[in-house]
């Protein structure tokens, strides 16, 4: 008669209004600009980074500083893919993610014999040796990087389908593509992290956050949990990164491996929105775009207010923009917490 | 004898190092503060030195003598007013914080001071050496060696024969029990992270007047005293000293080899000592 | 009044620890608080001190409200804790953890590191030695002697014979009539009735909460102890 659920009417609600969305979002190139496509992009890629780590931090506690590691090894991987392997810019995402998976390994094993701040400052320094190794490689154009070649991004599969459809040209028709694969990515990791954070898994990675202890004490494999997180998030971050650099089509290790775009960034829009809840991040990269849009001419002192702007949420609102929203509301759209389903019990208070 | 000159340019870059990380190891031992924002307070400290010397006309010595009590306020005031609000249990806040912080001082002395590089004019003692023999050395990076060392010698004679240290230490040990004796906790906080101000002008000094710096420096120094204070151990001083010259010596001797390798073979020195002893080479007993 | 709390309250997040108690300490008194495990005594020791912060009209010090102050504040004003579990401080020697404790208040007084040393002896020999080195008996007089050294006028003793062999606590109450003797007021917070019955002027004794008994000591019998312990009558 009675079940445990996590099932809520503002829940179904959401899940309604994502499938809208998402087919509004597929045929959104018909009727936009090229220049909305490309920020959309933007938003989409930097959300799927922003879920990522808060399921790292928020979620898996592991407060992780070098992020771009994976971005960055997941970009040059494509640029491998496609340079060296003569690969499809497309099907060399999947090499970005696997590359990603591939780092993720000696990295988790190095990082988590560290504790807390330490293991912070340890994901950073070994983002810092992947970034540095990464500029010996003279074949992809070491310290100062390169560019797709022509011929790779001329015929990206599906490019000629959208230039025929949309009736645009061809780097339009790039732009469009990925825009879609991103689209496809932020709805694949978020709704990974949302199943993930509704399964047996979820419940273990809550137990943990919450003391870690008592956790191993009911039988989580604490470790366990922590390597399959850890491992997740890098492959999906290594993924994104490809994306991001099969649109700009021109690499770095300064660019790739930047801890301002690909973490302090990301931190932000997860700290502002709310971390450690699905509907933070989005908040707060809408926020971060709008923020963006509206200071994009005054330079430095735009980073200067986000830096600010964390700060002081950090301080009043710890729980974030989403958090304000929720408590005043009682609203969850990503409704994770299990709940007590059934015929109303009488007698109690 | 070039091996021999590797390793003594390596310990001297090695002071430089330590002196970018006692601040951080002496914050980090009294209250597990992650300051991320650490490496562009010592930029700002660099800024604060040069200022006092191309409008003030001041020698660097005295500008840097007058910076430390500027400084020391400011860290009192980002502990008191800030900091404090946000240290507990959870590393997160704190972190989240001081990264925040971290960004914002760059970009706003970006806005300050454009990104040109710039540098504290050191006169006479530029590029003067000292010829011992065997090696020749930089007066600049002695005097740097030197610094870090009178700066951990006054610390630990802080920490460990004051009433004040004593305060430290016993907050680092129980908060709480401190409160019972009659000490404030953010109040002992606030003072700790003013000296470690002092410090990081200092640092600053010698940052500004062996090279040229620029607003985004700020995160490497960060990385390279962040190395030296885990090598070395939580709380232990030394051990930041100790640490310090191990990234210098590997970093000098990775640029003997190829001088693309300098950063890389400091960073890989850290990443093998954290695999064999992943608490540092002399943990404090306690903790 | 020295010290008074006035329907002190305290909670635990939704649980309630005390229920409104009202308990005096004149100056130079010895005062008593006894009560089984889960009384609520220890909490009523942190919300005196400021760890836990209350309503400042609910703890009362000479008649200046000073429920709302911190530990240290409070400290200030003269009243030294001997905390449960004697919590020495582990990078402290012997000796400055004695000497951290009068170094927020300088009172004339008796009490000095000479006077702690008098009082026990074994401590000048281990001075040099950490804190936390000390067997069991030994810390409890450092934190005795820690309290003292700032010459309060209210000394709190939570649980001073908790998980001491009998020995060791005899030592430690042999002590006691000589702090009394130097006009400081004191709480002794036990579980170990008759050794606090011995040295108090009157006893509190609580359950749950609540203060069920209020007496001198040369007057209880034996019969209200127990019912107000047990909360049943013997």
């Amino acid at each position: 008669m009675y079940r445990l659920t996590t099932r809520t009417r503002a829940g179904t609600a959401t899940e309604i209004a994502v499938i809208v969305l998402v087919v509004a979002g597929l045929a959104l190139p018909a009727v936009t600009s090229r220049g909305v496509i490309q920020d959309l992009f933007f938003i989409l890629t930097m959300l799927t980074l922003a879920q990522i780590w808060n399921l790292l931090a928020g979620y898996g506690g592991l407060v992780s500083v070098g992020q771009q590691a994976f971005v960055g090894i997941g970009a040059y991987a494509m640029f491998a893919g496609v340079i060296l392997l003569g690969w499809n810019p497309v099907a060399a995402i999947l090499l970005g993610g696997l590359a990603a998976l591939a780092l993720a390994v000696p990295t988790a094993f190095f990082a988590f014999r560290l504790q807390g701040a330490y293991f912070a400052i340890g994901t950073w320094v070994i983002a810092e040796v992947t970034r540095l190794l990464i500029a010996q490689w003279k074949a992809l154009g070491g310290g100062t990087g390169t560019s797709l070649p022509r011929e790779a991004t001329s015929n990206i599969m599906g490019t000629d389908a959208i230039r025929t459809l949309f009736g645009v040209r061809e780097a339009a028709a790039r732009d469009i593509l990925a825009y879609w694969l991103a689209l496809a990515l932020v709805v694949a990791v978020t709704g990974c992290i949302y199943w993930l954070l509704r399964s047996r898994l979820g419940l273990a990675l809550a137990a943990v956050r919450d003391n870690v202890d008592a956790a191993q004490a009911v039988g989580v494999d604490v470790r366990r949990l922590k390597w399959a997180v850890f491992l997740i998030a890098a492959a999906a971050t290594g993924l994104t990164g490809a994306l991001i650099f099969v649109q700009t089509a021109r690499i770095s290790p300064e660019a790739a491996f930047a801890v301002t775009d690909w973490t302090a960034y990301v931190i932000f829009i997860v700290v502002i929105g709310g971390i450690g809840t699905i509907e933070g991040p989005i908040v707060g990269v809408l926020v971060f775009f709008a923020l963006r849009s509206a200071l994009a001419d005054y330079g430095s002192w735009y980073l200067m207010t986000l830096g600010l702007a964390a700060i002081a949420v950090m301080l009043f609102a710890p729980k974030g923009l989403w958090g304000l929203i929720s408590a005043r509301s009682g609203l969850h759209l990503f409704p994770v917490r299990r709940r007590l389903a059934g015929p109303k019990i009488e007698g109690g208070h | 004898m070039i091996w021999l000159d590797t390793l003594v340019q390596g310990m001297l870059l090695g002071g430089l190092y330590a002196l970018f990380a006692a601040g951080l190891s002496l914050v980090f031992g009294i209250m597990r503060l992650v300051n991320l924002a650490h490496g562009d307070l010592i930029v700002f400290a660099a800024y604060l030195v040069l200022m006092g010397v191309t409008l003030l006309g001041l020698s660097p010595w005295v500008a840097a003598l007058i910076a430390m009590p500027v400084m020391f306020m400011l860290g009192w005031l980002l502990q008191a007013a800030v900091l404090n609000r946000v240290l507990g249990k959870d590393i997160l806040p704190p972190l989240l914080v001081t990264f925040g912080l971290s960004v914002a001082l760059q970009n706003g002395l970006l806005e300050a001071f454009s990104a040109d590089s710039r540098r504290i004019p050191a006169g006479a003692l530029e590029g003067a050496s000292l010829d011992l023999g065997l090696v020749t050395v930089g007066v600049m990076p002695l005097m740097t060696f030197a610094s870090a060392i009178c700066a951990i010698v006054a610390l630990n004679g802080l920490f460990y024969h004051t009433a004040l240290g004593r305060a430290f230490r016993a907050t680092s040990d129980d908060a709480v029990t401190a409160g019972l004796m009659g000490i404030e906790p953010k109040r002992v906080f606030a003072i700790a992270t003013g000296i470690a101000m002092v410090v990081v002008t200092l640092a600053a000094l010698y940052l500004g007047m062996r090279a040229n710096f620029d607003p985004s420096i700020g995160p490497a120094r960060l990385i390279y005293a962040f190395e030296a204070v885990i090598i070395g151990g939580l709380g232990s001083l030394w051990g930041t000293l100790a640490g310090g010259i191990i990234i210098g010596v590997a970093q000098t001797a990775g640029a003997a080899v190829n001088p693309e390798w300098q950063i890389l073979a400091g960073h890989i020195a850290f990443l093998a000592v954290m695999l064999l002893k992943p608490r540092g080479l002399f943990p404090r007993a306690v903790d | 009044m020295l010290l008074e709390t006035r329907a002190l309250t305290a909670n635990y997040g939704q649980f309630r620890a005390l229920f409104g108690l009202d308990i005096s300490v004149a100056a130079g008194e010895c005062v008593a608080i006894i009560g089984a495990n889960g009384a609520g005594k220890s909490t009523l020791m942190r919300s005196i001190t400021g760890v836990i912060r209350n309503e400042a009209a609910m703890v009362l010090h000479r008649g200046e409200p000073i429920g709302a102050l911190s530990s240290a504040e409070i400290m200030k004003r003269g009243i030294a804790m001997v905390p449960e579990g004697r919590r020495l401080f582990a990078s402290l020697s012997v000796e400055e953890n004695l000497v951290i404790g009068g170094q927020a208040r300088k009172a004339p007084g008796p009490w000095s590191l000479e006077a702690v040393y008098d009082l026990f002896p074994i401590l000048r020999e281990r001075r040099k030695n950490p804190g936390t080195a000390l067997s069991g008996g030994q810390q409890q007089m450092v934190a005795i002697g820690r309290a003292l050294m700032s010459n309060p006028e209210l000394l709190l003793c939570d649980e001073i014979s908790l998980g001491l062999a009998p020995v060791v606590i005899r030592d430690i109450y042999a002590a006691l009539p000589k702090v009394r003797e130097s006009g400081a007021a004191m709480v002794l917070v036990e579980q170990d009735i008759g050794k606090a019955l011995a040295v108090a002027d009157r006893v509190y004794c609580m359950m749950e909460g609540r203060v069920t008994l209020v007496a001198k000591t040369a007057d209880v019998t034996r019969e209200e102890i127990h019912s107000a312990y047990f909360g049943v009558a013997a």
